[in-house]
C-alpha cells in the first residue's frame, strides 16, 4: 500500500503501525507517531490499523543544546 | 520609563517597524525572560535578546565554561575556560547592552525551585540538554501557566517549538514521558555541529520577541525540524492530545518530577540500537 512517512511516499506492505516500525528498525520507545494528525498511543501501536493512504510522521527525542 | 537619545538610536532599527514602534520596544524593555541553559542554545537566545532590549534576562545553569564548549556556547570566550557560564554570559550581555538586567542562577532547575523561578518571569526559554530538564520545564510553565519555547539540538538537526499551556499541544502531548535510560547517547559521543545551535537559537529568540509584542502567529501546534545537511526544514502538525497527561482534561500529572537520566537524542541509528 502507499503511505506517506515523514512526507515522503512510500510503498510497504503492513497492517499496523508497529509493523512499519519493525519494518524501519525503529525501537518504539525511542518514537512519537502521529497517523494523520492523532498520536498513537505506545501502546496501541500493534492494534492500530494501516490503510492505504495513511499520512504517518515520526518524531525522534532531540535534545542537546549544551 | 522613556528611553534617551542613545537608546532610541540603539533601537531605532525596532522602533522603524511599525509592528514595534516606541511602545513595543518599551514592551520589550519591560519584558522577563528566563533562559534555561547558557550553552549551545541559551547562549544565541540571551545575545540577541540582550541586543533586542528585554529588560530582563535570568539564565540558570551551574556548569563552569570548557574548552568543549568553545566551539558553539557563543558568549563563551576563550579566557572563560574554568569560569561560571552564567557569569561569562552576564558580562557578554552587559558588555553589548548595559540596560539589561540579568538576573544569575548559578544552580541546577529541580522540581524544588522550577515552579518559583518560574514564575517570576514572562517567557521560558528551554536551553537544556537532556531530556529529564525538558519535561520539567514544559510541567513548570504549564502549572505556572508561561509560555515555553522549546529548543533541541544534535548532530546535524535542531527543533523548535512553542507552547502556550492551555491553548496549544505541550511536549507532552507529543512525548509522554522520558525516553529510557540507557538507550541514549550523551551528548559528547553524538556531536553537534556548532552553528545549528544558532540557527535553532535564533528561532527561540524570534519566538520570544513575537510573544512579547504579540506579532505574527507562534510557532504552536508545529514542530519546526531542520536538518542542516539539506538545509531543510520539516513542519509537523501537531495538536493537544486529549489523553496528555499533563494538560488533558483529565490530568494525572500533577506534581513536578525530577527523572533521574542524562540524554541527548534518539535516533534509528545504528549506534542507538546497538547501544539500546
Amino acid at each position: 500500500m502507499q503511505l506517506t512517512i515523514n512526507g515522503k511516499p512510500e510503498t510497504l506492505e503492513v497492517s499496523t503501525v508497529l509493523d512499519v516500525l519493525k519494518t524501519k528498525d525503529i525501537d518504539p520507545q525511542l518514537v512519537a507517531v502521529e497517523l494523520n494528525t492523532q498520536m498513537v498511543e505506545q501502546e496501541q501501536l500493534g492494534t492500530t490499523s494501516i490503510k492505504d493512504g495513511d499520512r504517518l510522521e515520526f518524531l525522534f527525542f532531540m535534545g542537546g543544546g549544551v | 520609563m522613556s528611553f534617551t537619545e542613545d537608546q532610541i538610536t540603539r533601537y531605532s532599527r525596532h522602533i522603524l517597524l511599525p509592528e514595534i514602534g516606541g511602545k513595543g520596544q518599551k514592551k520589550l524593555s519591560q519584558a522577563k525572560v528566563f533562559i534555561v541553559g547558557a550553552g549551545g542554545l541559551g547562549c544565541p537566545v540571551a545575545y540577541y535578546l540582550a541586543a533586542a532590549g528585554i529588560g530582563t534576562i535570568g539564565l540558570i545553569d551551574s556548569d563552569v565554561v570548557d574548552f568543549s564548549n568553545l566551539q558553539r556556547q557563543i558568549l563563551h570566550h576563550t579566557p572563560d575556560v574554568g569560569r561560571s557560564k552564567v557569569l561569562s554570559a552576564k558580562e557578554k550581555i552587559l558588555a553589548l547592552n548595559p540596560d539589561v538586567q540579568v538576573n544569575m542562577h548559578e544552580e541546577r532547575l529541580t522540581s524544588r525551585n522550577a515552579r518559583d523561578l518560574v514564575r517570576q518571569y514572562d517567557i521560558i526559554i528551554d536551553g537544556v540538554d537532556n531530556f529529564p530538564a525538558k519535561f520539567l520545564i514544559n510541567d513548570a510553565c504549564f502549572m505556572e501557566n508561561k509560555p515555553l519555547v522549546h529548543g533541541g539540538i544534535l548532530r546535524f538537526e535542531g527543533r523548535a517549538f512553542t507552547i502556550i499551556p492551555n491553548q496549544s499541544a505541550c511536549y507532552r502531548c507529543i512525548f509522554k514521558n522520558p525516553p529510557p535510560a540507557g538507550v541514549v547517547p550523551t551528548c559528547q559521543e553524538a556531536g553537534i555541529i556548532g552553528v545549528v545551535a544558532g540557527i535553532i537559537g535564533t528561532i527561540q529568540a524570534t519566538e520570544a520577541i513575537k510573544l512579547i509584542l504579540n506579532i505574527g502567529t507562534p510557532l504552536t501546534n508545529r514542530i519546526l525540524d531542520f536538518d542542516a545537511r539539506t538545509t531543510a526544514f520539516r513542519e509537523i502538525r501537531v495538536k493537544r492530545n486529549p489523553s496528555c497527561a499533563l494538560c488533558g482534561p483529565n490530568p494525572s500529572l500533577t506534581e513536578l518530577i525530577d527523572y533521574e537520566q542524562e540524554a541527548c537524542q534518539l535516533q534509528p541509528s545504528a549506534t542507538t540500537l546497538t547501544n539500546g
